[in-house]
């Protein structure tokens, strides 16, 4: 049981984390809910939060409910700490909730993401959070919502491959690269949300609980620690996740995913560590890649 | 034909509040038999339809499936999974309008593949070369076989609607109109395949129709709906060289001789 947290100095003040204490009871028996039925979706009364929809209003409304004075917040976008979007739900944390905040995944109790899973293993108690715009894997074959709840209900999954075989016939291979479904401990389609398909076997058997908010869309959906998660495929075109030519032009890093930096007009660029901490990370304890090794010579 | 009926429906009624959808109908569906529902427009015969192919719930009467296990079981006693499950497995429905019945913005080899992968197919290459195999028995070119049905011709997508349905080896095919909005040479094209296709894989139908030349060249028997209730029925020549009802001696009677 989280405390409640009283800053009483006289003058009116947000509530801790921003919601009022019966919105984030409401939020965290959804989330109870979500984690009992992993993969289903539970619809949530979600709340008008001070920032557009597509910000994360999703996210941020499951961070507020489980967040206590004693976490310690890491929030990242595309992998980065120091993006837009990552900074301001870090903010505004840190204003509401007066609560310590890292750019550190190790030290993290709770990390907001949108789009990656950290590099650097997760361990058991840490919870991830991820910011989903469309909860429903089904969406974009089948756009009534009574058949795709009935659809779940039943199992009956068969639309899912539907999209997987266009892949195919269209491009040879399985083309979706991001917000590739999976299928939950054996029953439920879900949608990982935009991670990078790069990012699917680490949510297989995960130590970290996975929580999905979804704020437009009011619904909330888990992955508990340790529970199965494979992505969906033919049997005569299995998964595979996406695999880089070369290492990170900074760490030098291996199997990590990369971003594209172009660094002139001149058709200039590097590849990069999306996960900016691990990244900085590697460089302190002495890894160099390509580009600093060439800056250092200069 | 074996000796037992594949569907027995007894005394369906639909009604939408105070009026009539359909009222008493009651017949038996033998294996490899088609059956023409015909009558004018507001007789009832899509109700009918909806109500045998479990779209529709009935307001009263029972309707009886032969499964492949040699039971029959009451449509409306299935849970909805199993009856949704036969839906894509032993049935077939072919709309009127194309579009209702596909996928408009997947391939055509999706469409015809789609019933397999929901009964478990995931092998890609398996898939495709039954995919492909299907459209050329509806006369569809393989190089067809990725364009999306948008791209194809009111007879094409409706000939890619069949086979998608037929893929799964179903053995009772429900069809509305499924020559409606055709032109004359696609229609006469399509009622070849279908009627080809009904004898080869010893498939049951039961099609609504309002054109009687559709009756004639497909069904065995045929039924005669007016007001929600049938008026008469019988093997399609009798009903159409010697109709007894006024109302379909009208009927045959109607139809432009050229």
């Amino acid at each position: 049981m989280i405390p409640d947290v009283s800053q009483d100095n006289g003058l009116a003040t947000y509530n801790f984390a921003y919601l009022d204490e019966q919105t984030k009871r409401m939020i965290r028996r959804a989330i109870l809910k979500a984690i009992a039925i992993p993969g289903y979706q539970v619809p949530f009364a979600s709340r008008e939060m001070p920032m557009p929809y597509g910000w994360g209003t999703g996210g941020v409304q499951v961070t507020a409910a489980i967040l206590g004075p004693d976490d310690v917040l890491k929030v990242i976008d595309q992998g980065a700490d120091d993006t837009t979007n990552a900074v301001s739900i870090r903010a505004f944390f840190q204003k509401v909730a007066n609560v310590a905040v890292t750019t550190r995944t190790v030290d993290a109790t709770i990390i907001q993401t949108r789009h990656r899973i950290p590099e650097e293993k997760l361990s058991a108690g840490q919870v991830l959070v991820y910011q989903v715009p469309i909860p429903e894997p089904l969406r974009f074959l089948e756009p009534r919502e009574t058949e795709t709840r009935k659809m779940h209900a039943l199992e009956e999954y068969g639309l899912m491959h539907v999209k997987l075989y266009e892949d195919i016939a269209r491009n040879g291979h399985i083309a979706t690269t991001y917000a590739y479904p999976v299928k939950v401990h054996r029953r439920y389609v879900m949608d990982p949300s935009p991670t990078p398909k790069f990012d699917n076997p680490k949510m297989h058997m995960s130590p970290a609980l996975q929580l999905f908010g979804a704020g437009r869309e009011k619904r909330i959906y888990a992955v508990p620690p340790f529970t199965d998660v494979v992505s969906l495929d033919f049997e005569d075109h299995p998964f595979a996740i996406q695999h880089f030519d070369k290492p990170c032009a900074l760490c030098g890093a291996d199997h990590v995913y990369l971003d594209e930096v172009i660094l002139d007009d001149k058709g200039g660029r590097m590849f990069v560590c999306s996960d900016t901490d691990y990244c900085e990370d590697r460089r302190a304890h002495g890894h160099a890649g390509e580009m600093l090794a060439k800056e250092a010579a200069e | 034909m074996t000796d037992a009926p594949l569907l027995r429906v007894h005394n369906v009624s639909k009604f939408y509040g105070s009026r009539i959808g359909c009222r008493d109908v009651s017949f038996d569906l033998w294996p490899g038999e088609v059956l023409a529902v015909v009558g004018e427009s507001g007789s009832g015969k899509s109700t009918l339809l909806n109500c045998l192919s479990t779209r529709l719930l009935p307001t009263t009467g029972s309707i009886e499936y032969h499964m492949r296990d040699g039971k029959y079981r009451d449509l409306y006693r299935m849970s909805e999974a199993e009856r949704r499950f036969l839906m894509r497995t032993d049935w077939g429905f072919v709309h009127q309008n194309p579009a209702d019945g596909l996928r408009m913005t997947v391939s055509a080899g999706a469409n015809v593949g789609e019933r397999l992968m929901a009964v478990g197919g995931r092998h890609y290459g398996n898939i495709r070369s039954t995919a492909t195999d299907w459209l050329g028995r509806v006369e569809i070119g393989a190089d067809r076989i990725d364009d999306q049905p948008r791209a194809f011709s009111g007879g094409m997508r409706q000939r890619l609607q069949i086979a998608r349905n037929l893929v799964t080896g179903p053995r009772l095919v429900f069809m509305d109109e499924p020559t409606g909005g055709l032109d004359v040479s696609v229609q006469a094209r399509l009622l070849d395949l279908v009627r080809n296709l009904v004898n080869d894989l010893g498939l049951s139908a039961i099609i609504v129709t309002h054109d009687l030349a559709v009756a004639r060249l497909l069904s065995h028997r045929m039924m005669v709906m007016k007001d929600g209730l049938v008026i008469e029925q019988g093997l399609t020549d009798r009903v159409l060289d010697d109709p007894r009802q006024p109302y379909t001696q009208l009927l045959v009677s109607s139809i432009l001789q050229v």
